[in-house]
């Protein structure tokens, strides 16, 4: 049993403590917008914030997370409005998807440190969350424009 | 699956089944593929799987051109298996061959055209006026007079009118939809984590599965200890299924971890000394043998030309073994009853996944329903359909519906990988250089044998030499030849399939004929395409774009070109080698693919093929040692990333023709563009793929 804070709902989960993050979101809460891809940390799909910090969810055990505070794709914005959603929308970024969610929640992390980042500080800090549709050049793109509507006084 | 009504044009099993009395209330089918509610939603069936392509978006477009409604009003469903659901050109209910479009493209406007006809039906008879004084705007019919109503209000009259037969289509100057960029339908759901991909299928009591599969392919378990595995939290069942042992718990983690606790005693099979080098042997003792001969195509006489020819050139190519490494590992969730089965699953072939189900709980087609969920990748992957039946056998056994999960492990080594090919190529010219004959000869084994066995017989057609067989340069002689090497595992269809490694072998060598006889390779391309307009045009546009021959300092370019799919495509690549390292600076691609219905997807497929047919260019090599795969994740099966990602310039040409394919139209052309472009740079041929098998340094 493990007390963690998801999406701003405080839960106790009862799971054995070395369930990693990814399968006590996906079976015990139900929440699936969190991917399996790899399950070794290598392709960024299972991408969530603990502490605001972007993590791969897939080798967290439960038992490292009591009191912290976890958040998903479905708790990044209620209205599907965070400027990385709209940017992403806008931009039409998604191929298959699979991988988006983790995708979204490395580039919102991005730009939470670093509202205006360069193409090769995007392209560092997406380098961990692998697309095979090749949606590389519109999430370049689309985390530019995320950059102008989360501080539109001034234009890239 | 919502309910369905009165079916009309055609019949659906699925749908007919729940026919009920209180149907009414449901939204009126008014073909196979719409279904208009008195709510005034529109629901569009579509028919071929979304993997990231767009069709749940391209396809909408051509039905809604049509009906005239707003496209951002319509909702997608998966269609259920059903016969009007067929793709003729593929033989199936299968989305593959890159011809979703060009299938859909008369059919759904069509439909869209007698939905819209039926809508003025039924108001032409409730105002009792003249159809021909009716007209239609955004999802209402109005007439002269001031009456109007919404589809939703006329659509259960107008399904149940006879559809009309001859309906007259819109010229393409009153497109409003059809080739202008439109946002997808399908992103909404993609950005907050909604989407529901076949992992992410839940149904109420069900249970997860996870597979022990053999590890050597081909093999099979000859003694299972479960005991420990039994004993582990959480674990239901221990089975020994059709494909493996599955271990089926309350949640996946537990499931995992009770099958790395199962002691299996595996009989390897067949394929315990499989390796690299003894299918190369294999296929390199075919090769030069003859043997296994299948499909031979000729025109001229080539083997004469050679032999007259004042000077030849030779040359052979090897390609990998290939994974399709989806995003999203294979998976599947069965629901088994007595007398019926629900498989929820992404697939390229929903008739094929049928079929499997049904196999597997021992029941009738007809007694499975097939719901297709959004495909996390695709790429010919989800066109086999051997991580069913167990899923099936699981569910069967323990009477609820379970989950089967396979790892990233066990879809990585566990594919059906793109075959090797082994391409040996000849060129002869005459003493002022002329080009006289081209011979091709791969030796491969083949998929078409596996899949479709009766028409083997028949038919000497073998994917194996699509492209080649429509080799597009004027050479007065050419033959190609094709003897099938079965390497002992199962290979299958890779995105673009046998048009990567033809189109490799073959613009990898009309590269080296042109520093054989000192011409440039765009203008020896143009010169042997000087009958076909739209191969210039395209060849022209990307020399215009991207700079042909005048790369910025320190850089170097190569070229492809590529006519498959219908559409017509060309490739610049510019790279530099510093110090043996390569680098990929930018990819210039024109496209051809006639009448776009979404020019904004296609772009985005050019970017998709070429990241895809990048990542293999540059790692892509499956290898097998003890006939076990030795890549079992992105560690070491090595994908592109982010930052290794080239500038990409993708421009499509206007063109009025038919459209063709574009989602594998661009992977066969990044190899052979950077290759030669590599040679540019250091003057060395690759004949072997991936490139970093290769020291360039």
């Amino acid at each position: 049993m493990a007390r963690i804070t998801v999406n701003g709902k405080i839960l106790d989960i009862d799971a054995a403590p070395d369930t990693p993050l990814l399968w006590v979101l996906r079976d015990h809460l139900a929440m699936t917008g969190t991917k399996y891809g790899c399950g070794m940390a290598l392709c960024g799909a299972c991408t969530v914030h603990v502490d605001g910090v972007a993590v791969r969810s897939c080798v967290l055990p439960l038992a490292a997370l009591e009191g912290k505070t976890v958040t998903t794709i479905e708790g990044l914005s209620k209205e599907r409005d965070h400027p990385v959603q709209r940017a992403w929308i806008e931009l039409d970024v998604p191929q298959c998807g699979y991988c988006q969610s983790g995708q979204i929640m490395s580039a919102a992390a991005l730009l939470q440190s670093n509202p205006r980042p360069s193409d090769a500080q995007i392209d560092a800090a997406m380098a961990g969350n692998i697309c095979r549709c090749g949606t590389y050049p519109r999430i370049r793109k689309a985390i530019h424009r995320a950059a102008d509507l989360l501080t539109p006084d001034q234009p890239s | 699956m919502a309910g369905g009504g009165l079916v009309l044009a055609v019949t659906l099993p699925a749908l007919a089944r729940k026919t009920h009395p209180a149907a009414a209330a449901a939204p009126a089918p008014l073909n196979a593929w719409l279904r208009i509610g008195a709510d005034d939603s529109i629901t569009v069936l579509v028919d071929r799987s979304e993997m990231g392509q767009g069709v749940y978006t391209a396809l909408p477009m051509l039905l809604a051109e049509e009906l005239d409604v707003d496209l951002q009003r319509i909702r997608v469903v998966a269609a259920p298996v059903g016969a009007a659901y067929v793709n003729v050109g593929n033989g199936g209910q299968i989305t593959g061959t890159s011809n979703s479009v060009p299938d859909a493209w008369a059919k759904l406007r069509t439909a869209g055209a007698q939905a819209r006809n039926m809508l003025i039906g039924a108001a032409a008879r409730q105002w009792r006026v003249d159809p021909a004084e009716c007209r239609t705007t955004n999802g209402r019919v109005l007439d002269a007079r001031g009456h109007s109503a919404s589809y939703g209000e006329l659509a259960a009259a107008a399904a149940t009118l006879p559809v009309p037969k001859d309906v007259k289509l819109k010229p393409p100057a009153d497109f409003r939809l059809i080739g202008k960029p439109q946002g997808r339908l399908d992103t909404p759901a993609k950005v907050d984590g909604s989407a529901e991909f076949g992992l992410d299928v839940q149904l109420p009591g069900m249970k997860y599965a996870v597979i022990a599969l053999s590890p050597t392919l081909g093999g099979k378990a000859a003694a299972v200890d479960a005991t420990a595995a039994e004993a582990m939290p959480g674990v239901r069942r221990v089975m020994t299924t059709s494909s493996g042992v599955v271990v089926v718990a309350d949640h996946f983690w537990q499931a995992l971890k009770a099958r790395n606790a199962l002691k299996i005693t595996w009989d390897p099979g067949p394929n315990a000394r499989l390796d690299n080098a003894a299918f190369w042997a294999s296929i390199d003792h075919t090769a030069s043998t003859g043997e296994g001969l299948r499909a031979k195509m000729s025109r001229g006489d080539t083997a004469s030309a050679l032999k007259s020819a004042e000077r030849t050139l030779n040359a052979v190519y090897d390609l990998p073994l290939l994974a399709h490494a989806t995003m999203e590992p294979m998976n599947c969730t069965a629901d088994v009853r007595r007398d019926h089965c629900d498989v929820y699953l992404g697939t390229q072939i929903q008739d094929g996944a049928q079929a499997a189900a049904a196999q597997a709980a021992g029941l009738k087609n007809d007694q499975v329903d097939v719901h297709t969920t959004l495909l996390g990748g695709g790429f010919g992957r989800r066109l086999e359909v051997d991580f069913i039946p167990a899923a099936v056998e699981a569910s069967k056994a323990l009477g609820i519906p379970v989950k089967l999960v396979w790892t990233r492990e066990d879809d990585m080594t566990h594919d059906f990988f793109r075959p090797p090919a082994r391409e040996a190529v000849s060129a002869g010219f005459d003493a002022r250089g002329k080009l006289l004959a081209w011979g091709l000869h791969i030796t491969s084994p083949s998929i078409t044998a596996r899949v479709s066995p009766s028409t083997v017989a028949s038919d000497p057609f073998d994917s194996v030499i699509e492209y080649a067989q429509n080799f597009p340069y004027a050479v007065p002689n050419y033959s190609l030849s094709f003897s099938r090497r079965e390497i002992g595992i199962d290979v299958g269809y890779w995105r673009s399939v046998s048009h990567t490694p033809n189109c490799f072998a073959i613009e990898c060598f009309l590269d080296e004929v042109a520093a054989a006889v000192s011409r440039d390779p765009l203008e020896l391309r143009l010169a042997l395409l000087e009958d076909k307009p739209r191969h210039v045009a395209v060849l022209e546009e990307a020399a215009r774009r991207s700079g042909w021959g005048h790369p910025p300092q320190g850089r170097f370019q190569g070229l492809a070109f590529m006519e498959g799919y219908t559409s017509h495509i060309a490739q610049v690549a510019e790279i530099s080698v510093t110090g043996g390292a390569l680098k990929v600076h930018k990819i210039t691609c024109v496209i051809d693919c006639g009448q776009m219905v979404n020019p904004r997807i296609v772009e985005s497929q050019i970017e998709s093929g070429i990241v895809y047919g990048l990542s293999a260019a540059l790692w892509g090599d499956i290898s097998l040692k003890a006939g076990q795969v030795r890549e079992t994740n992105f560690h070491t099966y090595r994908v592109l990333r982010s930052n290794e990602m080239p500038e990409i310039d993708a421009y499509s040409m206007p063109s009025a023709a038919p459209p063709g394919g574009v989602g594998e139209a661009a992977v066969p052309l990044v190899a052979p563009a950077v290759c030669n472009a590599i040679f540019a740079a250091t003057g060395k041929r690759l004949r072997r793929l991936p490139i970093a098998s290769h020291r360039l340094g």
